[in-house]
């Protein structure tokens, strides 16, 4: 029994990673049309900030997670700006494939310069040690990853939903032309919101790099299920994705106790079902 | 369609004298194999406007299915790679049956997700080697008669089934049925309206693209003597799109030439600029989509004669 | 159509400019050695490019020529693929003109290579892969297994701990042919001496997160953590290990470690390890000067691999000198036939199954008290005679029947 208690709150903890990473890809995909292969080269470009930072500029932790996902968002900015907006008038896939490449060109650079076996970052000070929770000993970051990442998308969902730069959002995906004859500056609107986007990314990499290796790889084998799991939340659909991503994450955790073998393909499994069963995803609206 | 006849001839007598020429015979092998993916993969693509992420899963289960048949069971040269074709073929009805529910980028999500799947159950499954992948493949013989140990001989044969392939494809394209593809690709909802079930074209392409992507599996398997896990790799995947796009989808020797080159690219650059290679490719995809649609052969063919040749995803637009 | 056809045209004489370039390489009486390894992953600090720069210094040491022919070292990366492995091997060997192969590390890789060795009569010095399949079932005539293999690995480092109090044992294993065969080599040590395997758990090469197969060895309730796995994987999965308190109630084996870990993972982490090496460069004067020598160079000391390298370049010149050829067949007799005293290893032989007998040190790793210059790490706990480390002749390789 506390094996499979540990297992799920170990399950818990990727759930909120995926629940991140599939929100920044809601959004981009909501509100631009755009499947942003390149989700996870923006996530390790996150980790490999903060490690820079503090390897090179002695920027601490709490420093990265304010300034790394800065940083990256001025990348996805100029990424905008000078490759994807000449692909928004042609068909979505070209899209897909210019992200693509976009990936391998950054993951790529990043394995060159720093090579493939990967560093790691340390535990901030304020966040050491680890909880007796009887069933386990869960390490007091890990705690802390949960609870960020729970403020983080319950927050954008916030934003979005509820308040007048979410509704211009929103208004956006619907009508771009409309929403230009009224004076909003589009355009700008995009880019902030691609860089809004990959900024989560980054800081969902800042949050993952005291926990895993840092590798250039790291994103590569992430970003497959986080697709996975925004097709089953339904494309366009913020809650569906971050409720997706956060249950995903357990089932994982509990595939891993009863079929180990299966814990890395039971996401592609459920999706395959959600495909046949209800092709819009379980939120989605279509 | 005469002067194409010369051109291909030509190609053909070209790629007939490559052993005289003292080009390593194993290095033109690989890039024949890769030739016919792009090419499978093009059916599916430049032909039938569907972008599929995750090809690679039908070359690599080819490969791996051919490679243990041969290893493990001591089947014979021609039913081994006949044996993978099969194989290929079925993944393609299954994975197509669910990944055709969904149009344009959902469809290509679909796949690259099944694509995923496949790897991992490669990496888990007993008989694949795992990491090591399946070591020491034989080449075995063409129907007992003449033994493919040699790398010439063992070429010919290659280039024999990969012309035989090429010539299939254009009978395909130019048939009734590669018709009625195109007009899938350009105007569904128009097919849709003429009376033709397009689900089924849909997966008759789609498995057809698989199965011959799968023969270029268990050729490369036969011919390197290896399977590894990196013929199920995402990356392969993404390669054979830029093979395809670089080259030209919507034409024949288009992803030969995108072949061709992204083969002799990665063979040749990484002994210069080592890893740097993958963030070459990568660029050059960028390029591509940005300003090269069109790629080698579709945008000289349009700079000859002025008019469009149509790009890929033309009529594409339903999600 | 003619647009067409002239690309055409010219693309296939790009190309055959371009495929035939390199078929000018081939040697023209040059021996040519060649290094395959893991240059940029898990395996790379452990020899990668300082393997390459070993060999370097031993070819410079040896003189630059043999039998009046430049020796020349190329060197590639295999990235722990078994397919990129073999197929740069067998290019060098078809093109290049290659005499002798060494490197390796990743024990799929090297099997793999070795395969290809066999099939080219090109000797193979398997450097840094530990499989000690490589010289029994997968052996071959021209394969030497230099530095350590899984069985020496186990009888040095599993029967310490085991027989200083550690029983039951979980292993956490790198799931492919290297780990498996460590954990089994273990597991066969651990029985002989009254301790009990309660089980394993498989991680992927290169995992990136520890936490779920740690958590798993923790409720095994076993006394002993069998890390059967190395270089980067060995130091990630013991910092995880140490974050999640797993270290507090289970004693963690360190299989395999290399100095570059020991440095990597600080000896505030690692004290108290206890693991099996074939070399340490502070052991004697001999050692240090290579050792001094050598971090002039890459300005780290070298692991066991680094000094293995040089060694077995070494070894090779010098058979190639003693029978007067290149002749792969010949130069094998002679390196089966002559010892080997270096800085490496004092009366070394190389058995017929292709194994580099050879002193084996059972090390553990110094606390930051006792430790008093740099890289000052280890502590010899027990010197292994070959015959001991690596074990009698099993008879699973068919050139050496029981």
């Amino acid at each position: 029994m506390t094996v499979i208690l540990g297992q799920l709150m170990l399950g818990l903890v990727n759930g909120a990673f995926y629940a991140l990473l599939s929100l920044g890809l809601a959004v981009i995909f909501g509100l631009m049309g755009v499947v942003n292969f390149a989700h996870g080269a923006f996530y390790t470009l996150g980790a490999f900030a903060a490690l820079v930072g503090l390897q090179w500029f002695g920027v601490n932790y709490w420093g990265a997670l304010v300034l790394a996902p800065l940083a990256v968002g001025i990348l996805g900015v100029v990424s905008e700006r000078l490759f994807l907006r000449h692909v928004y008038k042609l068909e979505p896939l070209y899209g897909l494939l210019l992200t693509f490449g976009l990936a391998m060109i950054a993951e790529g650079s990043l394995r060159e310069i720093f090579g493939s076996s990967g560093r790691s970052y340390p535990v901030p000070d304020a966040l050491r040690g680890a909880i007796n929770l009887g069933f386990m000993i869960l390490p007091v970051y890990r705690a802390w990853v949960i609870l960020a990442s729970l403020v983080i998308c319950g927050g954008t969902w916030f934003m979005i939903e509820r308040t007048r730069l979410g509704a211009t959002l929103r208004a956006a995906t619907e009508n771009a032309q409309l929403l230009q004859a009224f004076g909003v500056n589009v355009p700008l609107l995009f880019a902030a919101t691609y860089g809004g986007g990959v900024a989560l990314a980054a800081l969902a990499g800042v949050l993952a790099a005291p926990v895993i290796v840092v590798s250039p790889l790291m994103g590569n084998s992430l970003v497959t299920v986080v697709f996975a799991v925004v097709v089953i939340g339904g494309m366009g659909s913020i809650l569906g994705s971050v409720v997706s991503g956060l249950t995903l994450g357990i089932i994982e955790g509990f595939t891993k106790v009863i079929y180990p073998e299966a814990s890395n393909i039971v996401v592609f499994v459920i999706m395959a079902l959600v495909l046949i069963l209800r092709p819009a995803g379980l939120f989605g609206k279509e | 369609m005469r002067k194409s006849g010369i051109i291909y001839s030509l190609a053909f007598l070209f790629a007939l004298c490559v052993p005289m020429l003292g080009i390593y015979p194993i290095f033109m092998m690989k890039l024949l194999c890769f030739a016919l993916f792009a090419c499978a993969f093009n059916l599916l693509l430049g032909f039938s406007g569907m972008l599929s992420f995750g090809h690679a899963a039908f070359f690599g289960t080819a490969a791996y299915a051919t490679g243990w048949l041969v290893t493990a069971h001591g089947w014979g040269t021609v039913p081994a790679i006949l044996a993978g074709v099969v194989v290929a073929a079925a993944l393609g009805l299954i994975i197509g049956l669910i990944a055709i529910r969904r149009r344009g980028i959902y469809f290509a999500m679909v796949t690259l997700a099944l694509a995923q799947l496949v790897y991992f159950v490669c990496l888990e499954a007993p008989f694949t080697g795992g990491e090591n992948g399946l070591q020491d493949v034989p080449r075995g013989s063409l129907f007992g008669l003449l033994t493919l140990k040699s790398d010439v001989a063992m070429y010919y044969v290659v280039l024999a089934v990969f012309a035989a392939v090429f010539a299939l494809i254009r009978r395909i394209v130019h048939s009734p049925f590669g018709q009625v593809l195109k007009a899938i690709r350009d105007n569904e909802p128009r097919a849709i309206s003429l009376g033709y079930d397009v689900n089924r074209y849909k997966l008759l392409a789609f498995v057809l693209s698989a199965a011959l992507s799968g023969l270029a599996g268990s050729l490369k398997t036969l011919v390197l003597g290896f399977t590894t896990l990196s013929d199920v790799l995402q990356a392969n995947s993404g390669e054979v799109i830029l093979m395809t796009l670089l080259g030209g989808s919507g034409t024949f020797f288009g992803p030969v030439i995108g072949a061709a080159l992204v083969v002799t690219l990665q063979e040749y650059l990484s002994d210069i600029v080592g890893g740097w290679v993958t963030v070459i490719i990568g660029g050059v995809f960028v390029a591509c989509v940005l300003a090269f649609r069109r790629g080698i052969v579709g945008e000289l063919a349009a700079l000859r004669f002025r008019r469009r040749s149509p790009q890929p995803f033309a009529g594409d637009r339903q999600p | 159509m003619k647009g067409r056809k002239w690309a055409r045209v010219l693309v296939a004489a790009a190309l055959a400019v371009l495929a035939g370039s390199p078929a000018a390489v081939a040697a023209g009486g040059e021996i040519v050695i060649g290094d395959i390894d893991d240059l940029s992953g898990t395996y790379a600090d452990a020899q990668g490019v300082g393997g390459i720069e070993a060999i370097k210094m031993a070819v410079a040491d040896f003189g630059g020529t043999v039998l009046g022919r430049k020796i020349v070292v190329l060197s590639a990366d295999h990235q722990n693929k078994p397919d990129v492995g073999a197929s740069k091997f067998r290019e060098w060997s078809d093109q290049n003109g290659l005499s002798m192969l060494i490197g390796g590390s990743n024990t799929g890789v090297s099997i793999a290579m070795a395969k290809v060795a066999a099939a080219k009569k090109v000797p193979f010095f398997a450097i840094g892969a530990g499989g000690a399949s490589l010289t029994n079932e997968d052996c071959t005539a021209y394969t030497v297994h230099y530095v350590y293999d899984t069985t020496a690995l186990a009888n040095g480092t599993a029967s310490t701990i085991v027989k200083s109090g550690g029983k039951t044992w979980f292993y956490l294993t790198a799931d492919y042919a290297f780990g498996s065969q460590l954990q089994n080599a273990a597991s066969k040590v651990v029985e002989a001496n009254g301790g009990k395997n309660l089980g394993a758990v498989r991680a992927p090469l290169a995992s990136m997160d520890f936490s779920s197969f740690l958590l798993q060895a923790q409720g095994s309730g076993a006394a002993v953590l069998g890390l059967a796995n190395a270089g980067a994987d060995f130091s990630n999965s013991l910092k995880a290990a140490n974050e999640f308190g797993i270290t507090k109630t289970m004693k963690p084996a360190a299989l395999l470690a290399f100095i570059s870990d020991i440095h990597r993972l600080g000896l505030q982490t690692a004290q108290g390890l206890y693991l099996t090496t074939g070399w340490y460069w502070d052991l004697n004067d001999d050692t240090r000067a290579f050792a001094k020598r050598y971090f002039a160079k890459m300005q780290v000391q070298p692991t066991m691999d680094h000094a293995g390298a040089y060694s077995a370049t070494m070894s090779y010149l010098t058979a190639v000198k003693a029978v007067g050829s290149a002749d792969s067949d010949k130069v094998m007799a002679e390196l089966k036939r002559m010892k080997i005293n270096d800085m490496f290893a004092k009366g070394g032989y190389v058995r017929a199954d292709g194994v580099m007998v050879h002193t084996m040190y059972v090390m553990q790793v110094k606390s930051p008290q006792e430790s008093k210059y740099p890289w000052d790490y280890y502590k010899v706990v027990k010197q292994m005679a070959g015959e001991e480390a690596f074990g009698p002749v099993t008879g699973a390789c068919v050139l050496a029947p029981k």
